[in-house]
């Protein structure tokens, strides 16, 4: 039995839903190291990797090797260079932290492994139905390849006791910012969040939002964007350093709202700001807020390659982050305070009892504050908006 | 009798530089530029073409890279050259060589990565300085919006070079002076009536040149093609064409790696052009200067300048130092909010959990770098062992050699390297980082064991052979004990380069091997400074701890033997 799962494995071929098919995964899975490549630049989530690692050593004799990336296309950019080298196994990439382009690229190459999210004993915690957050990766069916592990919501952060009425909308803000020149900025477009900032403006000012769904086609990107670049061109000379620069990512624009240089920072994380205070990174009196129409959210996932040495460890670390107690413990504020993926309907009275024991913090955004949960546009819209971002102002 | 023996020596280190450090940087450059021109075909680029260099040409922002990287590297160079000579020329009498080396250890020691870390904090608006002047002197409650760091002009990034690269200078030209009659040609002159700042550019430096020229080479290749430094202070949209091409590199659209790959051969081609213009400007210089010496003008108008100079290369050094004492704070610190001159809590908290984080990276850092600097070291001996057993000297293609991986920028090979080394089934680990970065270590323990080697005093070797002690006993028992104390330097310097390589880490080890550098540069795009500063700090002490070691070991193992006290050899 073994052997050929094995070999299944080995080939990335889907495997058939076998009765005992997941004990032989854990079974093959026993004593693998699993080199887990997920963006290193937060310390609390390289802390619950090394939790992780901790609880699955114990519990299934594997270990995690986080394999931190300043940038999540390192590793998409490894595995090219392993296909490039012919390396179809023994890959040294097991799983990534992956979203959006990133997985649409992968998955477009045939570099990942799959389907098998339904593998997963706990993927039964999911909503699995069709168009649910869990199975739609910025509008793209994830089809199975990859899982589910935390949930990610735009929020802004702001320090109070500089700032008393922030600005709740893209309109105010450019109003606020014209205010208080040079005390406003977002990171650079080509980052994740400096992308989603521009995302998040341009669902608010675009006249239809539901263009956004659909691929970004020419016509389409010029009329839907207009507002969204007349709004930039006049926010940019008002923001620091008049727009002619801009931080890396939302870690070291957080840093510089703690050192004062600005008085707004930005988190794909609602509980990235209390979690802040809570190790000492920020002033407590920093609050996190959504903009009033809500803001854009979307669900980190866990992707494995093709070629992963060792896959049947990444399906069984893939599976402990479904874990309702490993949810429940992302969620803690003093942990992670990263909100669950998993569909509340779908759990036991336990595993709500321990979600509902979680201690809260005054830099934690209520769910009122939070607001609705915009769909992310696209992934067509974010590569064409840094696109022309960058041709319109890189000098 | 040694002839057949020697030769033979010869061909298995030949065999080894040319199969070992020849041949990966010419297949890295081979793959490299074959993907320049359309061939990759892990993602479907099958078929020759000159897209990849329209499209390089096209991207935001490619001309302004350009346009910064010329600029940073030869301001910087020649800022670094003339901050450099002045300052010997002031200090000269003021303490010896051996001082002076002394004095700028720690400066050589520390990597680029965490004195950029360092002087990032030091100079920002909200930095340590700005801290220490505020709100009292200055009378800002916020810092200013103003671009001290990553400014446009990249002067952040000359300033941090300048830093590293002054103390480099410094000690190439001690090195290179020590082979002058400094002290005849200064009486001499003066007694001529020439200012004594005048002799030095008149009479001394025409001379020094030439030795130093080949590391002038290396730090304007070096200058033009840095990666860590330009990422933590340089100009970030855009950046400098390096550090633009390690991004592309790395991006997620991955049909950026041709367009990548034609920049880094750009790279190669900047550097290549940009040493041709230096060496354009040398001759030019050359002319000028002869003219103006036969002029024959004695005036003491160059003083004032080489003061200047001093004085600049000691705050420069003041700055690097105090640079360092803040990554220290900041390890301890707790809480440090603007604008308070130091931290309001203090915590060892980051210190407390080396299990997960820096405990490895530590280790991973100690065996790379103990690994690299040994075969680095063992090679050298066997080179110049052979050269002594043939007597001859070197020649100057073995010299180009030996500087080539210090001249061909290292993103132009480093992608294609890996290719190369995946499809010989050397996948990501110890082995491939310790072989690259032995690619960069080597030509430093070269250079450093090179003058000491030969200046070794042949009359000792002479006594042993008729002795009857044969060659192995010779180099066992009589050369190196005797060249222990460069044997040590070397190491350490080869250490120190070592635990410094950020690019040959991060390509060769599939992003699995975390060195100290590695995560210290990628935490420097975090929001922790604490964290950061222990990984800087302990990145800054571990070369300096190998120096003293290379200090005190010989020191301890000859105590008992008076004439091996000094600088033997």
């Amino acid at each position: 039995m073994r052997l050929p799962l094995l070999a299944a494995l080995a080939t990335g071929i889907a495997l058939p839903a076998l009765a005992n098919s997941w004990d032989d995964t854990v079974a093959a899975a026993k004593g693998q190291t699993v080199y887990w490549n997920a963006w290193g630049g937060d310390e609390r989530t390289n802390d619950f990797i090394a939790w992780a690692s901790g609880q699955l050593e114990a519990e299934y004799g594997i270990t995690i090797q986080q394999v931190k990336l300043t940038d999540t296309a390192e590793a998409v950019t490894r595995v090219i260079a392993e296909k490039a080298a012919g390396q179809t196994e023994g890959g040294s990439v097991d799983m990534i932290w992956i979203n959006g382009a990133n997985f649409l690229s992968m998955k477009q190459q045939g570099l990942l492994l799959g389907p098998f999210l339904s593998d997963l004993p706990n993927a039964k915690y999911l909503d699995l139905s069709e168009g649910s957050a869990a199975v739609v990766d910025f509008t793209i069916a994830t089809e199975g390849y990859e899982s589910p592990w935390r949930l990610a919501k735009f929020v802004l952060t702001y320090d109070s006791a500089r700032v008393a009425e922030p600005p709740k909308s893209m309109a105010a803000l450019l109003d606020w910012s014209t205010a208080s020149p040079g005390r406003f900025t977002h990171p650079a477009v080509s980052n994740f969040m400096g992308a989603t900032f521009l995302k998040q403006a341009l669902i608010e000012l675009t006249p239809d939002a539901s263009v956004l769904q659909g691929e970004a086609t020419d016509e389409a990107f010029e009329t839907a964007t207009a507002p969204l670049w007349a709004w930039y061109d006049e926010l940019r000379p008002t923001l620091w350093r008049e727009g002619s620069t801009f931080p890396e990512n939302e870690s070291i624009l957080q840093q510089m709202l703690n050192d004062g240089e600005v008085d707004f920072a930005m988190a794909f994380d609602p509980a990235a700001a209390a979690a802040a205070v809570e190790r000492g990174l920020l002033p407590e009196t920093v609050r996190s807020y959504a903009p009033e129409g809500g803001s854009i959210g979307n669900i980190s996932f866990v992707a494995i390659p093709f070629n992963a040495a060792n896959k049947e460890g990444a399906m069984v670390v893939a599976n402990f982050l479904l874990d309702p107690a490993t949810q429940a413990k992302a969620q803690d504020i003093t942990v992670l305070g990263s909100y669950s993926v998993l569909d509340p309907a779908k759990l036991d009275d336990a595993a709500r009892a321990a979600f509902a024991a979680l201690p809260s913090s005054p830099a934690l955004p209520t769910n009122e504050e939070l607001g609705r949960t915009l769909n992310e546009p696209h992934p067509s819209w974010m590569t064409r908006i840094a696109e022309e971002w960058a041709r319109r102002y890189t000098e | 009798m040694t002839a057949p023996e020697g030769r033979k020596l010869r061909l298995i280190v030949l065999a080894l530089v040319a199969g070992g450090l020849v041949l990966p940087i010419l297949a890295g450059l081979w793959e490299t530029t074959r993907a320049a021109f359309g061939i990759l075909p892990a993602i479907g680029a099958v078929e020759w073409s000159l897209d990849s260099w329209r499209r390089l040409f096209a991207l935001p922002g490619f001309g302004t890279s350009l346009t910064l990287t010329l600029w940073t590297g030869f301001a910087s160079t020649a800022l670094a050259l003339a901050l450099a000579v002045g300052f010997a020329a002031v200090m000269y009498d003021r303490f010896g060589l051996k001082g002076g080396a002394r004095l700028l250890t720690p400066f050589l020691a520390t990597p680029h990565a965490a004195l950029a870390i360092g002087l990032a904090f030091l100079i920002a608006p909200s930095g340590w300085i700005a801290r220490m002047i505020s709100p009292w002197a200055t009378g800002w409650d916020l810092p200013p919006d103003v671009a001290t760091v990553n400014d446009p002009l990249g002067l952040a990034l000359i300033f941090g070079l300048l830093v590293k690269e002054v103390p480099f200078f410094l000690l190439v030209i001690l090195a290179a002076l020590s082979q002058l009659p400094v002290r005849r040609h200064l009486s001499a002159g003066r007694a001529l009536g020439y200012g004594r700042g005048v002799v030095w550019i008149k009479v001394i430096l025409p001379q020094l040149y030439p030795l130093i020229r080949l590391p002038v080479y290396v730090v304007l290749s070096f200058a033009l093609s840095v990666v860590d430094m330009a990422i933590i202070l340089g100009r970030s949209n855009p950046p400098v064409l390096s550090v633009a091409v390690t991004r592309w590199f790395l991006a997620a659209d991955t049909t950026l790696i041709l367009p990548a790959s034609a920049a880094a051969l750009l790279q190669s081609g900047v550097v290549i052009a940009g040493i041709a213009a230096w060496f354009g400007a040398e001759r030019l210089c050359a002319r000028l200067g002869r003219i103006w010496i036969r002029r024959g003008g004695r005036g003491v108008s160059a003083e004032p300048g080489l003061m200047a100079a001093g004085g600049a290369v000691l705050i420069l050094m003041a700055l690097g130092a105090l640079a360092l004492v803040s990554l220290l704070i900041w390890s301890l610190a707790w809480r440090w909010s603007f604008p308070n001159a130091l931290p309001e809590s203090w915590s060892l908290k980051a210190w407390m959990q080396p299990a997960g984080g820096w405990g490895m990276a530590l280790n991973n850092t100690i065996v790379i770098g103990g690994a690299t600097t040994l075969l680095s070291v063992a090679l050298a001996v066997a080179w110049l062992e052979g050269e002594d057993r043939a007597r001859l000297p070197r020649a100057g293609w073995a010299e180009a050699l030996i500087y080539l991986p210090l001249l061909v920028p290292q993103i132009a090979f480093l992608y294609g390297l890996n290719v190369t080394f995946l499809r010989a089934g050397l996948s990501g680990g110890m082995v491939t980082v310790i072989w690259a970065q032995a690619l960069f270590v080597f030509p430093y323990v070269m250079i450093a064991l090179s003058d000491p080697w030969r200046a070794l005093d042949p009359r000792l070797v002479r006594a042993a052979a008729a002795l009857g002690a044969g060659p192995v006993r010779r180099l066992v028992a009589v050369k190196l004990p005797i060249l222990l104390r460069p044997l040590m330097t070397a190491a350490a310097i080869g250490f120190a380069v070592s635990v410094a390589q950020y690019l040959p880490t991060l390509f060769m080890g599939s992003g699995r091997i975390a060195t100290l550098t590695t995560e210290a540069v990628t935490l420097s795009s975090g929001s922790d400074r604490r964290v950061t500063g222990v990984y800087a700090v302990l990145q800054a002490v571990l070369p300096f701890a190998a120096y003293l070691a290379a200090l005190a070991l010989p020191g301890f193992l000859h105590r008992h033997r008076a004439g091996l006290q000094g600088d033997a050899g």
